[in-house]
């Protein structure tokens, strides 16, 4: 029997505003199933997002949905998650939205560790505003900003968050959606500062100036790079810079969590009164 | 004797910045997000302190845009949220305020003004932020500011800010100075039940109905946290009644008008003038916050020398008061502006009375107060 997504949806706001064959898709998909496999109750979570064609994904499902500013997503969240830190709070955003202009909220967040997941849609490009080139956009890639090709490294945004404290990064990519949706369930599951990194398709916008812009050209073309961690690691250096790992890359569950530490406070200092 | 002992240890010698953090815990303020900045800081420690002791919570965010960003998600979790910045971090909140107007989020924003542009006189007063308190954020918006010049004010204004924010689902700004954050002065606070509290109309129907943008009570529709089984979705877009968004040029004009009329049809509600030796007077000035202060003082002297002048002096100075303005006008040959600016709210002045009205400017920049011998010179000049 398949699942139905349905009870999930805002019926009524349907169609979506994505293209078709958009990797978003594959994502809110994957969003779904994980409440539901997890059994949180629709009005016990906050989705939240900022701008951007990934950041419209909240106003399809029925949940509390937060649309905020450009890049500030995960501040409106944390503000929801401190007040109410009994609830469930997932941020979804795409890579300029979270990793440019709001990167400054998503290392601290990361940092506090936080209750929150934030999936970040890295399809290396802003679609929304016509394809300029993101923090995320391969050298040397073409995009309206860089018509001779990106002059500027990329972030790895797994490391990044690795680095800046995340307690469970995991990459995925929407040509392995039932993988995906297993690292999004496990996030979610988490205790602490979840990150999941989508690698993602925008064949409108940074496919067709990088000859695929075919979506199903594109989605093999990130297919073939994605590999398991494991067999990652024991490839050369030259093979590496062809793929990217995919997998659980990093879990600590020892690290305490924001908000559990902010409780322990409040019952210390009423303990004393 | 023990009476008087009993009120002197009811006496708290406070500096302003702490009498607006006791008075926000007091107004039942629950959630607290700032980043550090002069002259504001005073308020975050104090609220860091104080508001877990409460079962609140205070968190230092990464920037100034995050800490508004926090105060109106935690405004959309049920908090009565509060945020305290200066000049440069009102700048950089002024886009999330915007939102904050846009989505009818409740919460405070206290700024202690500063020396400016850029970073100017981060240790020293001014009053040059009341242009960018009001037309700060882009678009049309409403705005309610409120500009106490007592410690006792502080207090019961930042109460009222509050009871505003919520009573009208909106943002509320109290601008301050320096002078006023940092000075201790002794008052009493008013006790608990000595003030009004008031808490944002709430939804009563089943939370399946729930639109959280519709208004056949009023203009401010009523609200209902997330999490309480309404799931509605909230968005910076221009939006319907269902709050979703809309570019129908009719369901926008509308929902436009109706943020302003929050502001523009409750004036009897927002609106706060005191008149210091008013009756008489055949000389006004208008003059807020600490810079009315020394013209009280200048008011003095100059009644001592014979002239008669008094003062109206705004409680709420957005939206400014300009009917009470003109009416002041007609009583009183001149006006008076002293304002520690290059000249800001005189433009309110200028156009809210006759084109003829004589208007004397005292304007000061440097960090250092409008003295009252400088304001009861402009008094002489134009008596």
């Amino acid at each position: 029997m398949s699942f139905d997504y349905l009870p999930y949806m805002r019926e009524n706001h349907l169609p979506h505003m994505w293209c078709p064959g958009c990797g978003i898709g594959v994502v809110v998909k994957s969003v779904i199933r994980s409440f539901d496999e997890l059994g949180w109750e629709q009005k016990d979570i906050a989705f939240v997002s900022g701008i951007g064609c990934t950041s419209r994904a909240p106003g399809y499902l029925n949940v509390n949905t937060l649309h905020t500013t450009h890049g500030r997503a995960i501040s409106f969240a944390t503000g929801i998650k401190m007040h109410r830190p009994d609830k469930h709070v997932v941020v979804i955003s795409g890579d300029g939205d979270a990793t440019a202009i709001g990167g400054n909220h998503l290392i601290h967040a990361a940092r506090r560790n936080i209750d929150i997941t934030v999936i970040v849609n890295n399809n290396n490009i802003y679609g929304m505003t016509g394809g300029q080139y993101s923090p995320t956009t391969p050298l040397g890639a073409k995009a309206a900003t860089a018509p001779y090709g990106n002059l500027e490294p990329s972030f790895d945004l797994a490391k990044l968050l690795i680095g800046a404290g995340a307690s469970y990064v995991a990459r995925g990519h929407v040509g392995n959606g039932r993988q995906l949706a297993k690292f999004i369930k496990d996030g979610f599951a988490h205790n602490g500062f979840s990150f999941i990194e989508v690698v993602s398709n925008c064949h409108t916008q940074f496919g067709r100036r990088n000859k695929m812009a075919d979506p199903m050209n594109m989605v093999k073309w990130i297919s073939d790079r994605a590999t398991p961690l494991k067999k990652f690691d024991e490839m050369s250096d030259s093979e590496q810079e062809k793929h990217f790992p995919v997998g659980v890359l990093h879990k600590d569950e020892s690290r305490p969590e924001y908000t559990d530490t902010y409780s322990n406070l409040i019952s210390s200092l009423q303990d004393k009164a | 004797m023990s009476d008087a002992n009993e009120s002197m240890r009811d006496v708290k010698f406070w500096p302003g910045n702490v009498v607006i953090a006791e008075a926000a815990a007091a107004a039942g303020c629950d959630f607290f997000a700032g980043y550090p900045i002069t002259p504001s800081s005073e308020i975050a420690a104090h609220m860091a302190a104080i508001l877990p002791k409460k079962g609140g919570h205070f968190i230092q965010m990464e920037d100034e845009i995050g800490a508004m960003g926090a105060v109106i998600g935690a405004s959309l979790a049920g908090a009565k949220a509060l945020t305290a910045t200066s000049g440069p971090g009102l700048s950089l909140k002024l886009e999330n305020l915007g939102f904050g107007y846009m989505v009818e989020a409740p919460c405070v924003i206290v700024n202690v003004m500063r020396g400016g542009p850029s970073t100017g006189l981060p240790t020293h007063p001014a009053q040059a932020d009341v242009m960018q308190a009001r037309w700060g954020t882009h678009g049309d918006h409403p705005t309610i500011a409120l500009v106490p010049a007592f410690h006792h004010e502080m207090y019961t204004e930042t109460i009222r800010a509050f009871n505003l924010a919520e009573q009208l689902r909106m943002p509320v700004l109290v601008l301050i100075d320096e002078v006023l954050g940092h000075l201790s002065d002794g008052m009493v606070p008013p006790k608990p039940g000595e003030f009004e509290i008031v808490n944002r109309p709430m939804w009563d129907g089943k939370p399946e109905d729930y639109q959280p943008y519709f208004d056949d009570k009023g203009d401010v529709p009523p609200f209902l946290p997330y999490f309480e089984g309404a799931q509605w979705h909230t968005t910076g877009l221009n939006h319907d009644e269902t709050g979703f968004p809309t570019t129908n040029p009719e369901l926008v004009t509308k929902q436009m008008h109706r943020l302003m009329r929050k502001v523009t049809g409750n004036r009897e509600l927002i609106d706060s003038i005191d008149y210091y030796e008013a009756d008489d007077a055949e000389i006004g000035i208008v003059s807020f916050g600490s810079t009315a202060r020394a013209a009280m003082v200048a008011i003095k002297k100059a009644r001592e020398k014979g002239i008669k002048v008094g003062m109206l002096r705004p409680l709420t100075i957005w939206p400014f008061p300009n009917k009470q303005v003109e009416e002041f006008s007609k009583k009183v040959k001149a006006l008076i502006v002293p304002e520690f600016n290059l000249g800001q709210i005189v433009y309110e002045v200028e156009r809210s009375v006759h084109s003829d009205m004589v208007i004397k400017r005292i304007n000061k920049v440097g960090g250092v107060p409008i003295n009252p011998n400088e304001i009861l010179a402009g008094i002489e000049e134009v008596a």
